[in-house]
C-alpha cells in the first residue's frame, strides 16, 4: 500500500521536473481564458483575466525568442483600448449620460447617415469604449500568452502522421519569415555601400532582387538538405490501399461540407445535418488513419500528456465554463451598467483565479540559450 | 562500397560536359578528398553520389552509380539517406528544427526508427562529436564550428556508411576547422565510415586524406595517392609548394614530415622587408570604440589606427567581433561609445553617399551588393569609372554576363569595383577569401597590395592564415571584442600556434611565405 502511494507520489513529482509542457495544453488554456473574456464586459473580470494570463507567462515562459513576443501583445492590447476610446470620441455621437466635455457636432452630408463626428462626450460613452476595448485587449493578451508559453513549431509538429509533410512545410515557412527579415536588413545595409538607383520605386529593386535571390537559394539548400536526410521517404503503397484512402478522404470531405450546410441552414432536412456531419467526420478520420499508416515515421521523445497537461487544460475549461455561465445567469455582473460601479461575484472571482493554476502546477521550462550546468 | 561508372554530366545537350567519363570507387573506411580550382564541378561530383544532381540542379546525367553492386542512379536522395549522409556548404541553411537534440533525431524520425534506438543513438552521437553540453541549445546560438559538428552529427545518427561533405571548413576559423577535421578522422578510424569531402583549403585537409580526386576542368578526373597527384596538381597547399621548390621526393603532406626534411635545408636569413613608412597621421583612427548588441558587448574599447599604404589583417575566432568592428568603422552600425576619425570626419555623421566616399566596405556576401542583370548595367549604375576599375582588377570580365554566372573571384572583383567607384581612401573587406581557390586568392592579395601602394589604407577581416601571410603588413587579433595582439605580420603570426602559416610551422620564424624561401634559394 505504502509502496504504491510513494510510487504515485514520485510519478507526480517527476511530471513536474523542468520540461516543456505540451503546446496543445497551453493553447487550450489560453482559448479558455479568451472565451471567458469574450462573454463579459466587466472591467474587474477582464482585469483579473489579464493579471492571471500575465502571471502565468511571467512564471512559466522560457528564454526562447518567441517568449519575448508577449510584450508586443501587451502593447497591441493597450493600442486597442486607446483606439477604441478615441473612436468613441470622434465617431461616437451623443450617448446619453453625464456630459464631461461638450464638443461641437460636425455636420456631415446626408449620405453618411447614422455617422456623426464629435459631439458631446459623456462619461458613459467613454466607459463603454473602455469596456469594449478592454474585452478585445484581453482576448489578444490571452492568445499572446499562449504564443509566449508554447513553441509554435512543436504545436505544428504534433499533427497526425498523415499530415506530417504539410506540418513540416509549415514549420519551415514559420522559420523562413525571421530569416527574410534578417536578409532584408543585411541587403539594405549592403546597398548603402555602393552607388545606384536613388528613386523610391526603382530603388526597391535594389533590395528586392538580392533578397529574393537569397531566399530562393536558401530554400533550395534547405530542400536539398531535407531530401538528403530522408524527408518524404515513403515505402510503396498498393493500389487498393491508395483507393481506400482516397475514397475515405473524399467521402469525409463531402460529408463534412453537406453536414455543415445542414447545420447552418435551418430549412434543410434534419437528416442532412448532424448525421451526415458525424458520418463525414468518421470517414475523414478513417482516411487520415489509413493514410498515416503508409507513413513509416517515428517521433523522437514526443510531448507526453501527463497530469500537469490535464491540469492546465482543465483550468482553462473551468475559466471558460464559469465565464459562459455568468454571462447567462449573472447578466448584471457580466455586462455591468455603465452608470454604476461594476461588481464581481464570488463564483466569477474564484472561477477566473482557477486560470492561474498553471503558474503553480506547470513544470518549469528548460533553458535553451545557456549551457546547462553539468 | 560505392562506385561511379563512366559518369558524365552536362547542364544541357549543347554545353560542355562538367563531368566526362568519371570512374571512382570509394572503399569502406577511407577519406577521399575532392580537389581542383573553383567551378570545375567538385560539388557536382558530390551531388552525383548523394543523388542531388541532377534532381536539384537540372542537367543530363549518364553512367551508373553502384551501391554494393546494385544500381542506385535512379534512386532519390531520400532513398539513399540511410547509406549516404550529406552535409552542405552552409550547415545552418540545412537545419530543420530548433534544438541540437531534435536536429540529431530528425533524420531517424524520417527513417521510422523505434524510439529506444533513436534515444540511444542521439546520446552516442552527442558523445562522439563532443557536443553533449550543447544538447538543449538553440541551433542559431551556436558558433560556426559547433553548427558544423551538429550538422555532421545529424546525418551520423542515421548510421550512413558514406559521409559526403561540401567544404566543411571553409567558413571556420583555424581552431574550429581543426576540431571538425579531428572529428572526421575519428569517424574514419573508429567507425569505419567512408568520407568524401570537397575542400579549397588544402593545407587543412591534405594530411588527413587517404586518396585524392583531382578535377582539372576538362571533365575528366584523376584519382590516386595524395602525394602523387599533388606533384602535378594546379592547386596545392604551401607545404607542397615548398616541397616542390626544395625538390623533396616524395612530397611531404604534413608539417611534421616537412620539418624533418627541412633540417637538410640551409637558408640565408631573409631580407627584412622594407617597412612602408607610415605617412605620419593615420588615415583612420578609432579610439575606445564600443559596440553593444542587445545584451552582448560586441566590441569593448577598441583602439585602431589604419595607415595609408598598409594592408592590415583582422583575425580572431568566429564571433570575436570582426564584422562589428568593420561596420562600426564604416559608420553604419551605431557605436555605444568612442570615436572614429577619417581625415577629420566621423563617418557615422555622414549621409550614406558621402560615407562611401570616405570609407569603402565590401560586406561578407558580395552578392548582396548586386541587383542588375548584366555586368555592364551594374557598372553603369555604379557611377563613372566603375568599368575602368573592374578592368584594372580583373581584365577579362565579359560585359554581357549575368553577375551570378561569374566565377567567385570575378564576382568579388565586380563588387569591389562598385565599392571603389566612390574613391574611398580607406577600404574594409569582410571575409573576401570565402570560396576562392589559391589562384583567385593570389590575385586578390596582389590587388590589395596594389591598392595599398596607391595610398589606400586596407583592413581585411579573414580566417585564412595563408592569405594573411601573402597580403598583410600588419595583423590585429580580436578576442571577445577586445584587441589581444597587434603588430607587424611577421611578428604576430608566428607567435600564435593557430595563426602560424605552414611555412612558419616548418621553417620557423621569420619565414612566412614560399616566395621568400624561393628568393633565398635563388640568391644562395
Amino acid at each position: 500500500m505504502s509502496a504504491t502511494t510513494s510510487g504515485l507520489r514520485s510519478r507526480v513529482e517527476v511530471a513536474r521536473l523542468p520540461r516543456d509542457l505540451h503546446p496543445l495544453a497551453w493553447y487550450a488554456w489560453a482559448i479558455g481564458l479568451a472565451a471567458a473574456a469574450s462573454s463579459t464586459t466587466n472591467p474587474l473580470v477582464l482585469g483579473l483575466l489579464l493579471a492571471v494570463a500575465s502571471l502565468v507567462v511571467v512564471a512559466r515562459r522560457s528564454d526562447q525568442p518567441w517568449a519575448a513576443s508577449f510584450r508586443l501583445y501587451l502593447w497591441l492590447a493597450l493600442l486597442v483600448v486607446v483606439l477604441r476610446v478615441v473612436f468613441r470620441i470622434v465617431f461616437g455621437g451623443t450617448y446619453p449620460g453625464t456630459v464631461l466635455l461638450d464638443l461641437p457636432e460636425v455636420p456631415l452630408p446626408d449620405w453618411v447617415l447614422g455617422v456623426t463626428l464629435l459631439g458631446a462626450v459623456t462619461r458613459e460613452g467613454l466607459l463603454g469604449g473602455v469596456y469594449d476595448g478592454l474585452r478585445l485587449a484581453t482576448i489578444i493578451v490571452c492568445i499572446g500568452a499562449a504564443n509566449a508559453l508554447a513553441n509554435p513549431k512543436r504545436l505544428l509538429r504534433s499533427v497526425p502522421p498523415a499530415l506530417h509533410e504539410v506540418g513540416t512545410a509549415l514549420v519551415v515557412a514559420v522559420t523562413v519569415l525571421p530569416q527574410l527579415a534578417d536578409s532584408v536588413r543585411r541587403v539594405r545595409a549592403a546597398q548603402q555601400l555602393r552607388a545606384g538607383e536613388q528613386r523610391r520605386v526603382r530603388g526597391l529593386r535594389r533590395v528586392l532582387v538580392p533578397v529574393l535571390e537569397d531566399a530562393l537559394e536558401r530554400s533550395l539548400a534547405l530542400a536539398a538538405g531535407m531530401d538528403a536526410r530522408g524527408y518524404g521517404r515513403a515505402p510503396g503503397q498498393t493500389r487498393r490501399e491508395r483507393w481506400t484512402t482516397g475514397a475515405f478522404l473524399l467521402l469525409g470531405l463531402g460529408g463534412i461540407c453537406v453536414g455543415v450546410y445542414g447545420v447552418l441552414d435551418r430549412t434543410a432536412p434534419r437528416v442532412l445535418a448532424a448525421p451526415v456531419l458525424v458520418l463525414g467526420l468518421v470517414a475523414a478520420v478513417a482516411g487520415l488513419t489509413t493514410a498515416g499508416r503508409r507513413v513509416r515515421r517515428s517521433r523522437y521523445r514526443p510531448d507526453r500528456w501527463r497530469w500537469p497537461e490535464l491540469a492546465v487544460l482543465g483550468s482553462g475549461v473551468v475559466v471558460a465554463a464559469v465565464g459562459v455561465w455568468a454571462s447567462r445567469e449573472q447578466l448584471t455582473i457580466a455586462y455591468p451598467d455603465l452608470t454604476g460601479v461594476p461588481e464581481i461575484s464570488l463564483a466569477l472571482l474564484v472561477g477566473v483565479l482557477v486560470g492561474a493554476v498553471p503558474a503553480l502546477v506547470a513544470p518549469e521550462p528548460v533553458s535553451r540559450t545557456r549551457a546547462v550546468a553539468a | 562500397m560505392i562506385e561511379l561508372r563512366d559518369i558524365s554530366f552536362r547542364y544541357d545537350e549543347a554545353s560542355a560536359p562538367v563531368l566526362d567519363g568519371v570512374d571512382l570507387l570509394i572503399e569502406e573506411g577511407e577519406l577521399v578528398l575532392v580537389s581542383g580550382p573553383t567551378g570545375v564541378g567538385k560539388s557536382t561530383l558530390l551531388g552525383v553520389v548523394t543523388g542531388l544532381v541532377p534532381r536539384f540542379s537540372g542537367g543530363v546525367l549518364s553512367g551508373d552509380v553502384l551501391l554494393d553492386g546494385a544500381s542506385v542512379v535512379r534512386a532519390a536522395p531520400r532513398d539513399r539517406a540511410h547509406v549516404v549522409g550529406y552535409v552542405g556548404q552552409d550547415p545552418a541553411a540545412g537545419f530543420v528544427t530548433d534544438t541540437v537534440e531534435e536536429e540529431l533525431a530528425y533524420g531517424m524520425e524520417q527513417l521510422g526508427l523505434p524510439p529506444e534506438t533513436m534515444r540511444r543513438r542521439v546520446e552516442e552521437t552527442l558523445d562522439l562529436l563532443g557536443i553533449a553540453a550543447l544538447r538543449d541549445r538553440d541551433l542559431r546560438t551556436l558558433s560556426g564550428g559547433q553548427q558544423q559538428r551538429v550538422a555532421i552529427g545529424a546525418v551520423l545518427t542515421m548510421h550512413p556508411r558514406l559521409l559526403v561533405l561540401d567544404e566543411p571548413t571553409s567558413a571556420l576559423d583555424p581552431t574550429a576547422a581543426e576540431e571538425v577535421l579531428a572529428t572526421l578522422t575519428r569517424l574514419v578510424h573508429d567507425l569505419g565510415v567512408s568520407v568524401l569531402l570537397a575542400e579549397h583549403r588544402l593545407e587543412r585537409v591534405v594530411p588527413f586524406a587517404d586518396r585524392m580526386v583531382l578535377l582539372d576542368g576538362s571533365g575528366a578526373v584523376r584519382v590516386g595517392e595524395t602525394a602523387e597527384l599533388l606533384a602535378t596538381s594546379p592547386v596545392v597547399p604551401p607545404i607542397v609548394e615548398l616541397g616542390r621548390l626544395a625538390g623533396w621526393h616524395p612530397l611531404p603532406l604534413s608539417v611534421r614530415d616537412a620539418r624533418r626534411r627541412a633540417r637538410s635545408l640551409t637558408l640565408a636569413a631573409p631580407q627584412p622587408t622594407a617597412e612602408p613608412q607610415p605617412t605620419g597621421v593615420p588615415l583612420l583612427g578609432a579610439r575606445a570604440l564600443t559596440v553593444v548588441h542587445g545584451r552582448t558587448t560586441a566590441l569593448r574599447e577598441v583602439d585602431l589606427d589604419l595607415d595609408g599604404g598598409r594592408v592590415t589583417a583582422l583575425m580572431g575566432r568566429n564571433g570575436a567581433g570582426k564584422s562589428s568592428l568593420l561596420w562600426a568603422l564604416q559608420g553604419s552600425r551605431k557605436r555605444r561609445a568612442g570615436s572614429v576619425d577619417v581625415a577629420g570626419r566621423d563617418p557615422q555623421r555622414l549621409a550614406p553617399a558621402d560615407r562611401r566616399a570616405v570609407v569603402g566596405l565590401l560586406p561578407q556576401d558580395a552578392a548582396d551588393l548586386l541587383y542588375l542583370e548584366t555586368v555592364a548595367e551594374e557598372c553603369a549604375a555604379g557611377g563613372p569609372g566603375t568599368r575602368a576599375i573592374l578592368a584594372s582588377l580583373v581584365p577579362d570580365v565579359p560585359d554581357d554576363a549575368h553577375p551570378r554566372d561569374l566565377s567567385e573571384g570575378q564576382r568579388l572583383a565586380l563588387a569591389l569595383s562598385l565599392v571603389l567607384a566612390a574613391r574611398p581612401q580607406v577600404l574594409l573587406l569582410d571575409e573576401p577569401t570565402r570560396g576562392l581557390d589559391y589562384a583567385a586568392k593570389k590575385v586578390l592579395a596582389a590587388t590589395l597590395r596594389r591598392l595599398a601602394a596607391e595610398g589606400h589604407a586596407v583592413l581585411v577581416a579573414t580566417h585564412d592564415v595563408e592569405f594573411v601571410a601573402q597580403a598583410a603588413d600588419q595583423v590585429v587579433v580580436l578576442a571577445e571584442g577586445e584587441v589581444v595582439s597587434s603588430g607587424p605580420a611577421d611578428r604576430v603570426l608566428p607567435e600564435s600556434p593557430s595563426f602560424a602559416p605552414q611555412v612558419t610551422k616548418v621553417l620557423g620564424p621569420p619565414w612566412l611565405r614560399v616566395d621568400q624561401v624561393a628568393a633565398a634559394l635563388e640568391s644562395a
